[in-house]
């Protein structure tokens, strides 16, 4: 487990952003404090910790919208960042077909209010990709959970990001939903794109990435699934004992509440 | 019957009248659909009543009612925005202790000093008697300015009003196309209080939007619907207002209220029959 800044390429691969001992808060409060973290070209990162640990607030400082209190954020020249808001924060009554709300990834320069032959070209080309080419002109609330997730991934590949943020990409969503959004996600980045996501999910998502960072106002801890999903670890991240298992080689986490439910199921099937 | 309906496009008072509402109800019906996807449905219906303090102030003081009430407002939005910031009260509430007390304050000034100047009536309820040739100029250069900010400004205003937070992100400066809606949304009031009056000002930035919004889930489709619906309401209004010789303010929100209605009734009907949406 590593404990200084996260150095996931090799040392001669450019970071794409670089944040050294950032902290942020709103007004008094304080979110996040002296995080180190270094985001390089095709990393897949979770980050995972509690409600109000600061997962978004780093999401937003990484994207830059959120000026830090302290430290100092570096990004690469003219680095292209996409970024999937959670979809509990999307206001699913806003009148917006699929192609509108995808377009709204093509809005920096002098543009006609519609689109060109080449954007509506290029727009139905990363429709098609993500599987969702013929929902083109239907309200973004008569799709599936998962369709709807596509749709804001779609609107920020439209800006071919270098690295993609997406915030709780797979909460609210059903198994099938967040297995399709994990294989999309590792699809993406297989072709170069990095991704970095927040999750609350241990087992369904976080267990399942080729890299974690926990945290809980600061860095608690980074590294890959089996090195970081400890029962130290998250006792100092969540402030919960859990329990871990493996199964093929993969950490499942029990919380204490599951882990007593199973030494009860276990002591009741030895009474028996 | 038909030579009865034309009969008023032969006074130059009324063709003023009408040009002005139609413009008017355009240029409120599109800002309507910014202001009511927004949010900012309450801080259009509160700025136009702050106005009025401005347009009491302005009648008494003898300088021009638009200056006056022009400086008024941005005051008044300006003051909203320190209560605001402040985060001891929310927004609405303090929309509603400014503008009310501006307003509050504008018909105390003319009930200790006496109405002068333009009519008090006709700032409260819209009147086309008032509507001057220069009134008609301009309406319809704010409308142009506006439609021409909504042209070059289309894809940033929908953006920074669907997600200001990834738009924000995007380089869209979305403070500064708030500031833009802001302003835009007070030069709109001060144009159109002399026919709609400030208390119904509100309706015809909400009515159309709501209208168009029932009829399509698409955002281009919404504006243009929007415009329609606004126009309609105001070139229909007018001529309500000249043949029942009601005011042209109320006229034209009943016209607004009769289509809401109207579109209400038949969208639900669709929805229950399983028609294909009106879209």
């Amino acid at each position: 487990m590593r404990r200084q800044p996260l150095a996931l390429a090799t040392d001669d691969v450019t970071a794409l952003i670089e944040l050294r001992g950032v902290s942020c808060a709103y007004n008094a409060a304080q979110v996040l404090e002296h995080v180190d973290l270094i985001v390089a070209p095709g990393q897949f990162t979770g980050i995972v910790g509690p409600s109000g640990s600061g997962k978004t607030t780093l999401l937003k400082a990484l994207l830059g919208t959120m000026a830090p209190t302290g430290g100092t954020v570096s990004r690469a020249t003219g680095l292209r960042v996409g970024y999937v808001p959670q979809v509990e924060t999307v206001d699913w009554s806003f009148p917006v077909t699929v192609a509108e709300c995808v377009l709204m990834a093509r809005v920096n320069g002098l543009r006609l209010p519609w689109p060109s032959r080449s954007e509506r070209a290029e727009m139905h080309a990363v429709l098609d990709r993500l599987g969702i080419g013929d929902l083109a002109l239907r309200h973004i609330r008569e799709l599936s959970g998962g369709q709807q997730q596509r749709v804001f991934v779609a609107r920020a590949l439209l800006a071919d990001p270098q690295l993609l943020l997406m915030d709780e990409p797979t909460s609210g969503v059903d198994a099938r939903t967040r297995h399709d959004v994990l294989h999309l996600l590792d699809d993406l980045n297989q072709t170069g794109t990095a991704i970095v996501l927040t999750t609350h999910d241990l087992n369904g998502v976080a267990s399942h990435l080729p890299h974690l960072v926990c945290l809980n106002r600061t860095v608690i801890a980074h590294g890959e699934p089996t090195e970081v999903l400890t029962t130290d670890v998250l006792e100092r991240t969540f402030g919960a004992r859990m329990e871990i298992l493996e199964h093929n080689g993969m950490p499942i986490v029990l919380d204490e509440y599951q882990g007593a439910h199973h030494s009860v199921v276990a002591f009741r099937r030895a009474a028996s | 019957m038909m030579q009865n309906l034309l009969r008023p496009f032969g006074f130059e008072f009324f063709r003023n009248g009408l040009i002005v509402a139609t413009f008017a109800g355009a240029l409120c019906g599109a800002i309507g659909v910014y202001v009511v996807l927004k949010g900012m449905s309450y801080i259009g219906h509160g700025l136009s009543h702050a106005i009025f303090g401005g347009f009491a102030a302005s009648s008494l003081l003898g300088i021009d009612f638009v200056v006056g009430a022009g400086v008024w407002g941005l005051v008044s939005a300006l003051m909203i925005n320190g209560v605001t910031r402040r985060r001891v009260i929310g927004a609405d509430a303090a929309i509603g202790v400014i503008t009310t007390a501006s307003f509050a304050l504008g018909l105390a000034l003319f009930a200790v000093f006496g109405r002068r100047g333009r009519s008090f009536d006709a700032a409260l309820f819209g009147s086309i008697l008032g509507v001057e040739g220069s009134d008609v100029i301009a309406i319809v250069i704010l409308t142009i300015v506006v439609a021409a900010l909504i042209f070059v400004g289309y894809r940033q205003l929908l953006f920074a009003t669907f997600d200001p937070d990834v738009a924000e992100a995007s380089g869209v400066r979305t403070a500064r196309v708030d500031a833009v809606l802001t302003l835009v949304l007070a030069t709109a009031i001060l144009a159109t209080m002399q026919v709609l009056g400030v208390t119904l000002i509100a309706a015809a930035l909400v009515i159309p939007a709501t209208v168009a919004r029932m009829l399509t889930d698409s955002f281009g489709r919404m504006l243009l619907l929007a415009t329609a619906v606004g126009a309609t309401m105001g070139f229909v209004g007018m001529n309500v207002s000249y043949h029942l010789d009601i005011q042209s303010g109320p006229s034209i929100v009943l016209v607004g209220a009769a289509l809401f209605t109207v579109v209400f009734a038949a969208t639900g009907v669709a929805r229950r029959t399983r028609l294909p949406a009106l879209a």
